[in-house]
């Protein structure tokens, strides 16, 4: 197997987003920076409508940014004279609600990149997208629809969607959001296996903090709007981690560090709240 | 997480015998109840309108004046199921309705989705459409009678018009709203513009034109036979159930006019029947609701 964990580190720099609806400037982002090493799995925590999905949608290359620049490996995404990011594959985004095509069946989903890109027969992509999702334990449904199958299977599939186009960021937006915290706990071990198996760099925003510290080599807890980076925390617990890594001595002390800086940056987002409406 | 073999049931209770397709619809609840309904509906109508045969003037329901009863509905349709006159009638207003029909789809349908997808065309189209909308179909007849040369070529206009506005106004609806989410994964992806209008757009705006197809329907019919009953059938065309309801009641034939009604309503039940039909096997996914 290839090291697959050089490729995929990801630089934030300075990045600041300004959206400017009828000259209302909102200050999404501001002077917002990290690292990502290549085959990290790090998490974005923050309070709500911070401005995390923004940066997503910037690395993505949904939005534009004002200023600042993002790099892939080295090489410019976004920044000065170039605004907004190409789409491409090797940013894969997983989306908060899912985002299956429902006219496809599950395989036709997975087969999809391979199909418009041209890489492979109609067949070939096929023959692998079905391969890809019984690997992922979805083997005896890759000819249903997305509609026709539980939420947790069509969002393990949608990781297998983005996989199959061999991303080197993995960018998911809180997509286990609405699943009941056994659901959740199945797919955060697919997530986790699926790492292991791909070493596959993931920027992961998330609400949750016990999951943030239970998934992640580093938490990024990020402030308020405008969102900037407040404090990182880095995990040390070794993998495979298991749900017994959650009542260690060592998880709790991160906890609590964590639990801390999202805490004063919540209290500040209720206060900026209140007086919106005052 | 590996695939779960499937256990044989050899052993087990064996499986329900296969029913012919008969028995399946004779154990069809659903069918049963829509025939009873039907048979309900008829018996209180047989007796609503022979109540003042059965007991006399003075005990006449009020407000129920001269209704002919399905019975002898039934015998007026007898009598005119052999005619070809009756079956030219069905035919015309079948061919007015599918060519006012399909040709505001093949029409309504690229031009819907060019005002959704490219703003230019949007902003020089959306307009004039917005202020032809509203015009109900049937204020078009007198013009139209006029412009075209002949009248069948204007009942086709008309009803053309019927549909157009509906399919064109619910293509744009449902193309407009496809998530964004369907379209930035399709790009992140790698789909090309074709790819995107073809592989997302298309099928994401296929429910909504089915739903503009089924509406669309209903008001090709409405259209067809107003303009069938004001044209009084035309000189050259002629026929149409409309004009078998108008030339019924010119006739004094309260009968033929309900057989007229009925048979309209069947036709339409045929037409909306073919559309759902159309629309589930264009649309696998949808099946499942």
């Amino acid at each position: 197997m290839p090291n697959l964990n050089t490729r995929g580190a990801l630089s934030i720099r300075n990045v600041t987003k300004i959206y400017d609806p009828e000259g209302v400037n909102v200050m999404a982002v501001k002077d917002c920076s990290m690292e990502i090493a290549a085959g990290e799995v790090c998490m974005i925590v923050g309070p709500s409508g911070c401005g995390k999905t923004t940066l997503l949608n910037a690395i993505a290359g949904f939005h534009s940014i004002t200023s600042g620049e993002i790099l892939l490996d080295g090489e410019l995404l976004c920044g000065p004279g170039k605004p907004k990011a190409d789409q491409g594959a090797e940013r894969m985004v997983v989306f908060q609600h899912g985002a299956l095509f429902p006219w496809k069946t599950l395989a036709q989903n997975v087969a999809y990149g391979p199909r418009v890109q041209g890489r492979s027969s109609k067949a070939e992509a096929m023959e692998k997208a079905r391969d890809m999702l019984a690997e992922a334990g979805l083997g005896n449904v890759t000819e249903k629809y997305p509609g026709e199958v539980s939420s947790g299977m069509s969002r393990r599939a949608e990781i297998v969607r983005a996989l199959i186009n061999d991303p080197k960021v993995l960018l998911l937006d809180e997509p286990y959001r609405a699943m009941d915290a056994l659901t959740k706990s199945i797919m955060h071990e697919s997530l986790l296996e699926t790492y292991d198996r791909t070493k596959v760099t993931i920027f992961f925003i998330i609400h949750d903090l016990e999951e943030a510290i239970f998934l992640g080599d580093k938490v990024h807890i990020v402030t308020t709007r405008p969102c900037q980076l407040k404090k990182t925390v880095e995990v040390n617990i070794p993998r495979p981690r298991s749900y017994q890594t959650q009542s260690s001595e060592e998880f709790r002390h991160l906890m609590e560090e964590v639990n801390e800086a999202v805490h004063e940056e919540a209290i500040k987002a209720f206060q900026a709240g209140e007086r919106e409406l005052a | 997480m590996t695939d779960i073999a499937q256990p044989s049931h050899t052993g087990a209770p064996a499986m329900p015998k296969k029913r012919s397709h008969l028995q399946n619809l004779a154990a069809n609840k659903s069918l049963w109840r829509g025939i009873t309904a039907i048979a309900v509906f008829l018996v209180i109508w047989e007796i609503g309108a022979r109540w003042d045969e059965w007991f006399g003037k003075e005990w006449m329901i009020p407000g129920i004046g001269l209704i002919p009863p399905p019975s002898d509905v039934f015998e007026a349709w007898l009598k005119v199921l052999p005619k070809p006159g009756y079956w030219n009638s069905w035919y015309q207003s079948l061919t007015r309705v599918l060519s006012g029909f399909l040709s505001a789809m093949i029409i309504g349908i690229p031009f819907g989705l060019a005002l959704a997808v490219n703003k230019y065309f949007r902003d020089i189209f959306f307009p004039p459409f917005e202020i032809l909308r509203p015009i109900p179909p049937l204020a078009w007849v007198p013009a139209s009678l006029i412009f075209w040369p002949t009248n069948e070529m204007s009942i086709a206009f008309v009803t053309f018009l019927g549909a157009f506005f509906t399919i064109v106004i619910n293509v744009v609806g449902g193309a407009r709203t496809i998530d964004v989410r369907y379209l930035r994964a399709a790009q992140s992806m790698g789909a090309s513009q074709w790819d995107l209008f073809s592989k997302i757009i298309l099928p994401g705006t296929l429910p909504s034109i089915f739903t503009g197809a089924a509406v669309g329907m209903g008001i090709t019919w409405e259209v067809v036979l107003a303009a069938e009953m004001i044209s009084g059938g035309g000189t050259q065309g002629g026929g149409g159930l409309g004009f078998f309801i108008w030339n019924s009641y010119m006739g004094g034939s309260l009968e033929q006019i309900v057989v007229g009604m009925i048979s309209i309503g069947i036709a339409g039940y045929l037409c909306s029947s073919a559309i759902r039909m159309l629309g589930d096997w264009f649309m696998p996914w949808r099946r499942l609701f």
